[in-house]
Order: C-alpha cells, then sequence, then structure tokens
C-alpha cells in the first residue's frame, strides 16, 4: 500500500469495503459493560458546553458525531468518552471562527498559571 | 401494499447516516416521517437542504441471512431518502 492509500485508510475507513470504524452494527463484540458510574464535575462540564454551543447556533451535534468518527479507531481506544467530546467540540468552534488557536492557547496558559485545583483555578 | 425499497450501496469517505450493515438491504416504508436538513451537510457547518426521512422496516433473515435467532422478527431504521432506492 503506498502511503496515500494507508493515510485514507488511517482517516477512518477500516476495510476495502467502505465500512469506517466507528460503523459497528453487526460486527462481532463482547459482553456489553453493566455498570453504572457517575461523571466527574469536568465531564458535565462538557457536556454543558455542547449544549450551549448547539443553543447558540454554533454548530450541531452533527458536527460533534463527524469530529468524533474522523478522530479514527486510536481515539475510540486511547481518550475517554468526553475527551474525545472535548476534543470534538474545539474541533468545531475552531472551524466555525468562535476563536483562534492562538486565543485558545493563551487562555489556556493563564488558567494553568492559577494552579492545579478547580478552586485555584476559577477567576478573581 | 407497503412500499419496497432498498438501501444504497454506496460508501462516500466521511459523514453519512446509513449504518453500513442495512447498505444493499431490502425493507419496505413503514411511515414517513417529514423533512429534516441533511444532517450528512450540517456535520460540515454547511447550509442544509431538508430532506425526506423514512422509517424503514426490514426483517432479521434480510439483514443476517442464516445468523437470524429469529427470522421473522423485524428491524425499524430511521434512513433519508437520498440513501433509498425505490423498488
Amino acid at each position: 500500500m503506498d502511503s496515500a492509500a494507508a493515510s485514507f485508510y488511517r482517516c477512518g475507513m477500516s476495510d476495502t469495503d467502505g465500512r469506517r470504524w466507528h460503523d459497528m452494527g453487526g460486527r462481532d463484540a463482547g459482553p456489553v459493560p453493566k455498570g453504572e458510574h457517575d461523571f466527574a464535575l469536568w465531564e458535565k462540564r462538557v457536556d454543558a458546553l455542547m449544549m450551549l454551543c448547539s443553543g447558540k447556533g454554533f454548530f450541531t451535534v452533527d458536527g460533534l458525531r463527524r469530529a468524533l468518527e474522523d478522530m479514527g479507531e486510536d481515539a475510540f481506544e486511547t481518550m475517554t468518552y468526553y475527551e474525545r467530546w472535548m476534543a470534538a467540540v474545539n474541533q468545531n468552534l475552531v472551524e466555525q471562527g468562535v476563536y483562534t488557536l492562538e486565543e485558545l492557547g493563551t487562555r489556556m496558559e493563564e488558567i494553568a498559571q492559577r494552579g492545579d485545583s478547580y478552586g485555584e483555578a476559577q477567576d478573581g | 401494499m407497503a412500499e419496497r425499497v432498498r438501501v444504497k450501496t454506496m460508501s462516500p469517505p466521511g459523514h453519512v447516516r446509513a449504518p453500513h450493515y442495512l447498505r444493499g438491504k431490502t425493507g419496505e416504508i413503514e411511515r414517513p416521517l417529514g423533512a429534516y436538513k441533511n444532517p450528512e451537510q450540517l456535520a460540515y457547518g454547511l447550509d442544509a437542504a431538508p430532506k425526506e426521512l423514512f422509517r424503514v422496516r426490514f426483517t432479521m433473515a434480510e439483514i443476517w441471512g442464516d445468523r437470524a435467532e429469529r427470522a421473522e422478527d423485524t428491524l425499524d431504521a430511521e434512513i433519508y431518502a437520498h440513501w433509498l432506492e425505490r423498488l
């Protein structure tokens, strides 16, 4: 396989029949985990952020899904659910011009310098 | 008699809303659901024209062949008109 084809497959084509990695319906799978779990504060905030972005018309859940699918199978294996959501929300906000990466990077540095805890990171 | 349709077998490499396991399968229109902005365009932040959405009913035998546990059971899937061929 040449490098262009290899790149194309990594981008989400998992099979020669055109099935993309996330399109799992009908595939063999192990048992469904049935354990309940609570969500961390930051995870609830990511969920709320998606609702805000949709409500303000920045992008829709379709854009979220598209970005999640385009991350590929490696991300699905190595990142948690809301880590992937956060990356997908950011991808859409950058694409829609809501902020620039320069603005995001600057802001992240400012907040990181306040401290590691939620309390320290609060404004003021 | 219910209208029969087949799900297209195309596989464009992008965000699409027809599950792979139903492509090429034949079912019948269970009911029309109305028109909604095409999510395959919305997914890229583009203006999207409304597309008709249908609930399509498939038999387990049609989807899974000999692997179906109960061949006469059915599965409903909501599929946009541009993924369906009328038979």
